[in-house]
């Protein structure tokens, strides 16, 4: 049995494949590719594939990460080339791992992830910068969300404005995706008065536990 | 009219905010997207529910795949948005698009869609409507798509005669090709469209209701059907294959999940037992089956292409494929060890069938189903569909001994001279199963009831009785209800006023069309949907066309009724079924029509198509020949 970490960027139509259809979409892929698939045991069989961190349906990222298992050791370049025939598009192959078997579930290393944000429609910047030293300033931003209430601040890690001329002004986040404690954009968006459905969300970075934060 | 582009702006904004966006943007695997500048013909295959049902739908993919073979030919999909998608289209202008290119429908040549059941008419209005396509053939011209239908509704063209403007009756994998053909050549005369609707009307198979008028007599039934221009047939005779074509194996796999995920392969097509009540056994004659090799290597090819995780061996009766054992070794030989779901639906009932869904080795959660569809020998003689009681109880022991704790027994309530005592069996014979389960298994042991109501349908031995009324089935339904309570038991039934709107359309006549226009005008679409189908509507609809349900609905149909449908020729004779309805009401079984020919009228039709297909590849037992002249070629 070996365990294979794929590091993938989604886009395109799949945008809007949540995870649990991803789930599927990785599962029929990988059969495609013949590679030899491990299941779990028990009653219902499913093969062992483990995506690091949900993605909200709508964006796009260039950073996720997802671990498989399998039944034979198999090289890793010919992983990679079986896989890269056999995704959907809006799939891209960046990386191909092994890790070792008793690493801990990739759910519980991720901590942090980077998002980048491009605004649609045109905004006044210099008011936007003021909004935003507001929100970072806050010793506590409450939210409710699915009737529930919870202090966005602490889950927010770093944020700045980018104003490229002629351009769409962009925004890029750092927000936890601890489990239990996950920063999501579009509440940072709408907290900040943005249309959330006005903008285009992209994930840049996923950051696990054991790695260094480089440029928080 | 927005384009490809402006329409996929609009759609980020929109996409975010629906239910299931990825209904509305394409992109599966086996997707195929072609340069829309390199081809000389692009059609739109519609299918007039939402993406979850329409996406898995083989006669849907069986021309994806033929279609976009062909180097001169595109073909893109289309689907209903669901009720939040459409609001947000309209709201925002965006035309009904397909999914591969997000080109507006109005772009294409041609939009074809598949009408395999009547409570999509509503729906395939809606679409011309999203589409911006006028929605009566009489209002469209030349730069138009041509709007073209098939599917087992359209054996009863009628009632969707003026939105269509032409029909394919029967199957559709040559004639398909004819019309793109035709409509190519039309193109490059540059006529205007009655020119291309009467090269279309030319071809066998095709119908084009422009050219034909029903003239009705003082009591609302029809005196003839009229052809308006001398070139057009009188009788429409359905397409049949001689042999059935290589079997679609690159399916779509869908990016979220829908109805079905999973490769399907016909077996055989066609049936020949010849249950009265059964359209499909009626209209899709002979029997033909595809050889074991064949449904293999295709299933092997489709895994590969797909990577589902479950297969359906698909036909109208199973356990009746010739060699049916050897077809379920074989695929569980080949696949073992894969994982693989195997369904097989409709096996008889008889304890063969335990042996053979015991190969397959499934998961045994979902239960194992038997189609008894009657409960006493009198109801089963009237349907010919002959099973002693006995035969069932032993089966059904055969099942529980085997692991299965569910049995799904179907049922139709409201056949023929059906009574209260022959609806009391119903609940008895389930009360039976589970007392046979509980001696087996004990308490573990459920039955499931699916009780559906008898629907007439055109071109069946049946289609001349009366629906049961809703009162009639309300009395019904209730005795089931009453009857079949308890642990262990469930029972489903169908909203009588379904069975009342799909009997009103099943044989409807040209008048429904103004019906169907009206109901949707007033809202209605969706009406295969509990939840959204708008009985009010079609009442309305129904009373300001000056029509009633009763007279479709309710009424015996004399024998020598000229139906609206009589133009339209399945290749089984109107003489054979009134035969059948005859035998029903004298209690005469007929056998399985491959030990013996009951002329049906298959073979004098197609008299030219068996020469050249002697054997047996068509399951008609040789008849020897008779001194009468071929009817059809």
């Amino acid at each position: 049995m070996i365990r294979i970490r794929l590091s993938h960027s989604k886009s395109g139509a799949l945008r809007y494949t949540g995870n649990l259809d991803m789930q599927k979409v990785w599962e029929r892929a990988f059969r495609r590719a013949r590679l030899p698939l491990a299941y779990s045991q028990g009653f219902h069989p499913q093969p062992r594939i483990n995506q690091a961190c949900p993605l909200p349906l709508g964006f796009t990222s260039t950073a996720e990460l997802l671990d498989v298992w399998l039944t034979d050791e198999m090289p890793l370049d010919q992983v990679r080339a079986a896989v890269e025939g056999a995704i959907p598009a809006g799939l891209k192959i960046q990386a191909v791992e092994t890790i070792d078997l008793h690493a801990p579930a990739l759910q519980t290393q991720v901590d942090t992830a980077d998002y980048a944000i491009t605004l649609h429609h045109p905004v006044d910047a210099g008011d936007l910068r003021r909004r935003i030293a507001a929100l970072m300033d806050a010793p506590a931003v409450m939210r409710e969300r699915r009737g529930k209430m919870y202090n966005l601040r602490p889950l927010i890690m770093a944020m700045r404005i980018f104003e490229p001329i002629g351009n769409p002004v962009r925004l890029f986040l750092t927000l936890t995706v601890r489990e239990g404690a996950t920063g999501r954009p579009e509440e940072v968006l709408l907290e900040l008065g943005l249309d959330p459905f006005a903008a285009t969300v992209e994930r840049t970075q996923l950051r696990l536990k054991d790695l260094h934060p480089e440029s928080l | 009219m927005l384009n490809s582009h402006e329409i996929a702006l609009r759609l980020e904004r929109i996409l975010p905010q629906v239910q299931k966006p990825g209904r509305y943007v394409g992109g599966e695997y086996n997707q195929i997207s072609k340069d829309w500048q390199a081809v000389a013909t692009r059609v739109a295959l519609a299918f007039p529910d939402i993406y979850d049902i329409g996406l898995p739908n083989l006669g849907l993919a069986i021309f994806y795949e033929q279609l976009n073979a062909r180097p001169d030919v595109l073909a893109e999909r289309v689907y209903c948005p669901w009720i939040d998608m459409e609001a947000h289209m309209r709201a925002e202008q965006i035309p009904l698009f397909s999914l591969e290119s997000q080109r507006p429908v109005l772009d294409f040549d041609i939009l074809a869609f598949t009408l395999p059941y009547e409570t999509l008419f509503t729906n395939a209005l809606n679409l011309l409507d999203l589409a911006g396509i006028p929605l009566k053939s009489s209002q469209r011209a030349a730069h138009h798509p041509l709007v073209i239908a098939g599917g087992h509704a359209c054996y009863n063209p009628e009632p969707m005669a003026d939105f269509i403007d032409a029909f394919v009756i029967g199957e559709g994998e040559e004639v398909i090709e004819e019309i793109v053909n035709t409509y190519q050549a039309w193109k490059r005369t540059g006529q205007d469209r009655r020119a291309l609707l009467l090269a279309l009307a030319a071809i066998p198979g095709v119908y084009v209701p422009m050219f034909y008028r029903p003239v009705f007599q003082a009591d609302g039934t029809l005196e003839r059907m009229e052809t308006l221009d001398p070139a057009v047939p009188v009788n429409i005779t359905k397409r049949m294959l001689a042999r059935l074509p290589p079997a679609p194996s690159h399916f779509l796999v869908p990016n979220i999940e829908v109805v079905h995920n999973r490769i399907s392969v016909e077996i055989m097509r066609g049936c020949t037992r010849g249950c009265r009540f059964c359209h499909a056994g009626m209209i899709n004659r002979p029997v033909r089956e595809r050889s074991i090799e064949e449904i293999v290597e295709t299933l092997q090819t489709a895994l590969d292409s797909t990577g589902f995780e479950e297969i359906a061996l698909l036909s109208l009766a199973s356990s009746d494929y010739t060699r049916i054992t050897d077809l379920v070794d074989a695929v569980t030989t080949r696949f073992a060890g894969k994982n693989l779901v195997v369904s097989l639906p409709s096996l008889r009932i008889e304890s063969f069938s335990v042996d053979l869904m015991e190969k397959l080795k499934g998961s045994r959660q979902g239960g194992f189903t038997l189609a008894p569809e009657a409960a006493t020998e009198r109801m089963r003689t009237i349907i010919n569909k002959p099973i002693s009681t006995e035969q069932l109880l032993e089966t059904a022991r055969a099942i529980y001994s085997h692991g299965w704790p569910t049995i799904k027994l179907y049922f139709m309530i409201g056949h023929p001279e059906e009574t209260l005592e022959d609806v009391q069996a119903i609940a008895d014979l389930c009360k039976a199963v589970l007392a046979e389960g509980r001696r087996t298994i004990g308490g573990r042991a459920q039955v499931h009831a699916g009780v559906s109501t008898f629907i007439p349908k055109p071109h069946t031995p049946f289609q001349w009785v009366s629906a049961d009324s809703v009162e009639q089935i309300e009395a019904k339904q209730a005795l089931l209800r009453r009857e079949l309570r308890g642990p262990n038991l469930k029972l489903n039934w169908t909203d009588p006023r379904d069975t009342m709107l799909e009997a009103f359309l099943s044989r409807g006549d040209r008048r429904l069309g103004e019906v169907i226009l009206g109901a949707w005008q007033r809202g209605a679409k969706f009406d295969a949907w509990q939840d959204q189908v708008r009985h009010d509507a079609w009442q309305e609809a129904i009373a300001d066309a000056g029509l009633t349900m009763d007279f479709y609905v309710h009424r015996t149909r004399f024998v020598d009724e000229v139906f609206p449908w009589d133009h339209i020729n399945p290749a089984v004779k109107k003489s054979y079924l009134l035969e059948e309805y005859r035998n029903s009401q004298s209690g005469i079984l007929r056998g399985d029509c491959r030990q013996q020919c009951y002329a049906c009228g298959i073979l004098p039709t197609f008299t030219g198509l068996r020469r050249l297909n002697r054997g047996d590849y068509w399951k008609c037992p040789e008849v020897p020949a008779r001194k009468t002249p071929a009817l059809a070629e």
